[in-house]
């Protein structure tokens, strides 16, 4: 059945000029038709074809902004029953992608692969900030993301048959994008039928109701990543593989010290070199450009041995690193304070105190960092931008282009495209400000993809080193009545992306880096944003009350959380779980703590603090189906040579909203030799309804093992002002050949609440499993990470076990 | 100037370079526009650039050209072919093993454990789990998918029986 005319909304105008585009960008005959415009795509990838095909017809957005407000910036539906969702949460390999158009999918009531999902291009997709903090789920399945756009338009399309057929609402139903009546099924009309290609012009309704979670056809599915089958073949195109016409490749040449500037430069040594490599120093910003990747290579290695810095910054030796860390000024603030614990702490019949270390940790990112650029018109109004790049936030990024380089917003284009997994603020962004400079510079459009060892000492930012103190009082039946935490974390530039000074390219070429740790003359009172604990700095145990609101998953009312920020010497960004990782070390770590002190178990003490019954839930469920030994820690029976089992227990609710999760690790602990082999960890996750079952598996036992990476190896090494680790060898983590513990996830898909994220959570409460189950196997108490066979024993020897 | 002759997923190439020891991974992804090695870290130490020489993996970046010339350089890309399989595009059975347990998060490094997999694989029929598992030694994924990468490979060795 066709409609007799297509159907006009009031006002309703012809499909937006930037929605076809997206449209057009992966079709086929779009492709053939950019070629036959004599546009060369070395590489081809879908990118490009959007970047070219905006740059062949009219800038996509005089202002650069999108009104997330309006439906049509958000969804288009094609007369050819194509559907376009643009979005700005981007694919980390987290496999967001895929959830994405599960969500558009199941809202929309049409087949996955109708979809096309457009992902973070500024001036096309909504501005939806940063892809970051396992808030992905939360925010497009929330009151104002993606899934708000779906049922809007959903309604709207319903609207429209409801007219179209002059049947009710309430009597049409939606099968693969065709809206029929269920007292007349003969009586149908497609989705593309009724808008005809036009606009919605209609305002995001944030009232639309979304579809109950038991009624899910598509979210709750193990739906495919729609990456991996080319991932798996070789042809999936990431930032890395990005060519333009015209393209130089660029490398940085950094300097050996932090803070050290350029005494003398000398660009001769270029001459005669192949690949015509063109030196470009910015004050003490260097780099080179040159025909092809291996001449920038060799070139930039050329210039970094013709230039004279001077000394640079001295840094405190790594051995007294956390020493130096509790001796800086530092700017302090209350996460909560009810005021009394120094009353309460006064009358407690037993104190527990312990000091929990955390070291710098790198990323890591498996692909160095990689971006292209192309800047035209040197500086101003009239100059122009494209980058491609793996960045967290095309409109962040957008607008820090804009005060590097000089040039307007909203003639800066921000395409993101995949890149390796990032794990929080890597070096893709220090790389797009890197090759943006260089790209100025000469004037032509720049690749710059870091060295290994750019990337790990010039190029990413590191995780905070934290120094925890933990100070709990307990009553005559051990029951805790006060907690104390001071948690001192050093910072310096973080968030590179806000600002071009807090990123390495961008001070190096002079920009102001804002201070960090500013001392603070009484600290900051808490706020209602402090105590719902987005950074997991108030332990699970206590009520987190302010103004007599309670936050918290637990009883112990009388508690106060002092953070202290620190300037860093190393530069640092937040890395998978930042502090939310390090205070549930401490915290997890200091009721293990407790338990063994007062000879009980660690589980069964653990529930005599806490109140949220799906808090309760996720602790219950993990110790059964880990077939918990109910005893107190450490095991009875254990010899204190040899090698030794145990297991320990670790729990939090992540980010005070975002995720209830628990954890058994089991261990075999070598004694003499320091060796621990994390052997079975069996982890909960309760998340609400599950979006895609395998791919929250996946991410759980990524964070497992890359939990145990973290914890067992990795710490950011330097000796006297170089920082040494430069590379895989330099910064050991887990490989292949190590050995890998079984595992054990149980996802609790819990239809009655809202979905949450799962990026970070299970990767929070790793190092206190493990510490814990070392301490129950051995008797020896793991308070600094990495758990390395030295620092075992060196605790061992220290703690006389 | 120098000009090198080898083969790449079948097909015969001609490079010309000024330099003999530009790594091989540079030529496969800027001479012969290939997609499936990839720049990891340059010093051969985390696997995203491998690809078979005459059939054995090796670390495309650090391998210089004038080492390769003349030898036999399968991709990711040319898995299927090598084996003589119909339809070239399709997935070779030990990549369609990766997608069935959807065995990669980032998929960056996936050059590594499934060519070296591959070939332990083909010259060890039926290999052990464990044997799986040293075979990959040294090689990186940093989004930590190695259980499930293991679990493919031993899917693929055992026939998907096991």
């Amino acid at each position: 059945m066709k409609p007799k005319k297509p159907f006009q909304l009031a006002g309703a105008e012809p499909l937006s000029e930037k929605a076809v585009e997206a449209l057009g960008f992966l079709e086929p005959s779009r492709r053939d038709f950019l070629k036959k415009a004599g546009v060369m795509m070395v590489g081809f990838s879908a990118a490009a074809a959007v970047a070219t095909t905006a740059h062949a017809q009219s800038p996509i957005n005089p202002s650069g902004m999108i009104d997330n407000t309006q439906l049509d910036n958000w969804i288009a539906i094609g007369a050819d029953e194509s559907i376009t969702v643009l979005a700005g949460k981007h694919e980390l390999g987290q496999g967001f992608r895929t959830v994405q158009l599960q969500l558009a999918a199941e809202e929309l009531f049409v087949p996955l692969d109708r979809i096309t999902l457009v992902l973070g291009i500024s001036g096309i997709t909504p501005n939806q900030f940063l892809t970051v903090g396992s808030l992905s789920t939360l925010t497009q399945m929330g009151n104002a993301g993606l899934r708000v756009a779906l049922d809007t338009a959903r309604d709207a399309l319903l609207t429209m048959a409801s007219q179209y057929l002059d049947a009710p609402v309430s009597d049409l139903a939606v099968t693969d994008g065709v809206v029929w009546s269920k007292s007349n099924p003969l009586a149908r009309v497609s989705y593309g039928n009724l808008i005809y290609g036009q606009r919605f012009n209609l305002t995001l309704n944030p009232a639309a109701v979304p579809k109950d979670p038991s009624k899910w056809t598509v979210l709750g599915q193990a739906v495919g990543r729609v990456d991996i089958p080319t991932k798996a073949k070789g042809t999936f195109q990431y930032v890395q593989k990005v060519r333009v016409p015209g393209m130089l490749h660029g490398k940085v040449v950094r300097p050996p010290t932090l803070g050290a500037h350029i005494q003398n430069i000398d660009t001769s040594v270029l001459k005669g070199m192949p690949g015509s490599p063109q030196a470009v120093q910015i004050n003490d910003f260097v780099g080179v450009v040159a025909d092809t990747e291996w001449h920038a290579t060799n070139a930039a290695a050329a210039l970094a041995s013709a230039i004279t810095w001077s000394s640079g910054d001295t840094l405190p030796a790594q051995a007294d690193l956390y020493t130096y860390m509790t001796q800086q000024p530092s700017a302090d603030s209350y996460q909560t304070n009810t005021g009394d614990v120094d009353k309460v702490m006064a009358t407690a019949a037993k104190t527990v105190t312990a000091q929990y270390l955390y070291p710098y940790q790198m990323h890591g990112a498996l692909a160095s960092s990689c971006a292209v650029a192309d800047v035209r018109g040197g500086t101003g109004k009239t100059a122009t931008v494209k980058v491609w790049s793996a960045t967290q936030g095309v409109y962040t990024m957008q607008s820090t282009l804009a005060v590097l380089l000089g040039i307007p917003a909203g003639n800066i284009e921000v395409y993101f495209i995949d890149g390796s997994g990032c794990y929080g603020h890597n070096g893709a962004d220090p790389a797009t400000f890197d090759a943006s400079l260089l790209s100025q510079a000469v004037g032509k459009p720049v690749r710059l993809q870091y060295t290994r060892r750019d990337e790990m000492t010039a190029g990413e930012h590191y995780g905070h080193p934290t120094v925890s103190n933990e100070k709990v009082g307990l009553d005559a039946n051990g029951n805790i009545i006060a907690w104390d935490y001071e948690t001192i974390r050093m910072q310096r530039g973080e968030g590179a992306i806000f600002v071009p000074g807090n990123g390495i390219p961008g001070a190096l070429a002079g920009f102001p880096t804002t201070p960090q740790g500013v001392p603070t003359a009484t600290p900051a009172a808490p706020t209602a944003s402090s105590v719902s604990n987005g950074s997991n700095y108030i332990p699970s145990y206590v009520t987190s009350t302010l103004s007599g609101v309670t936050y918290g998953t637990g009883n112990v009312a009388s508690h106060r959380v002092l953070t202290r920020v620190v300037a860093s010497p190393l530069w640092t960004a937040w890395l998978r779980s930042p502090d939310r990782l390090q205070n549930t070390f401490a915290h997890e770590s200091i009721m293990d703590e407790i338990a063994a002190s007062l000879k009980t178990d660690p589980v069964q003490y653990r529930m005599r603090h806490l109140t949220d019954q799906r808090m309760i839930n996720v602790v219950n469920v993990t110790a059964q189906t880990a077939l918990w030994d109910t005893r107190p820690s450490p095991k009875p029976g254990n010899a204190r040579t040899g090698v030794v089992t145990g297991r320990g227990f670790s729990c939090v609710l992540y980010e005070g909203n975002n995720g209830y999760c628990a954890m058994v690790a089991e261990v075999s602990v070598d004694q003499d030799k320091g060796a621990i082999t994390v052997t079975k960890v069996t982890t909960s996750l309760d998340t609400g309804p599950i979006c895609n079952p395998d791919g929250l598996r996946n991410q759980m036992e990524g964070q497992v093992i890359q939990g145990i990476s973290r914890t067992m190896i990795e710490e950011v090494k330097w000796r006297g002002n170089i920082i040494t680790s430069g590379d895989w060898s330099t910064y050991p983590v887990l490989s292949f050949g190590d050995p890998l513990p079984q595992i054990v996830t149980i996802p609790i898909n819990n239809l009655k609440a809202s979905p949450t994220g799962a990026g970070e959570t299970t990767i929070t409460i790793i190092a206190g499993a493990i510490a814990n189950a070392i301490y129950d196997a051995s008797g020896v108490r793991m308070r600094q990470v990495p758990f390395t066979p030295a620092n075992f024993l060196a605790a061992k020897a220290a703690q006389k076990v | 100037m120098s000009n090198y002759g080898l083969q790449v997923n079948g097909q015969s190439y001609n490079v010309t370079v000024d330099d003999p020891s530009t790594p091989l991974l540079f030529v496969l992804q800027e001479n012969i526009q290939l997609n499936g090695p990839k720049f990891g870290c340059g010093l051969g130490q985390c696997g995203a650039c491998t690809v078979l020489l005459d059939g054995t993996p090796i670390r495309s970046c650090i391998t210089a050209i004038s080492d390769a010339a003349g030898h036999s350089v399968t991709s990711l890309e040319g898995l299927r072919a090598l084996d003589g399989l119909p339809n070239p595009d399709a997935l070779h059975p030990v990549q369609q093993a990766f997608l069935d347990d959807q065995a990669m998060q980032c998929g960056y490094c996936i050059a590594g454990p499934l060519l070296y997999g591959y070939a332990f694989i083909r010259d060890n029929p039926g290999a052990s789990r464990a044997a799986i598992e040293q075979a990959l030694s040294g090689l990186l994924c940093r989004c930590c998918a190695h259980n499930r990468m293991i679990n493919a490979l031993q899917r693929y060795a055992t026939g998907g029986t096991f």
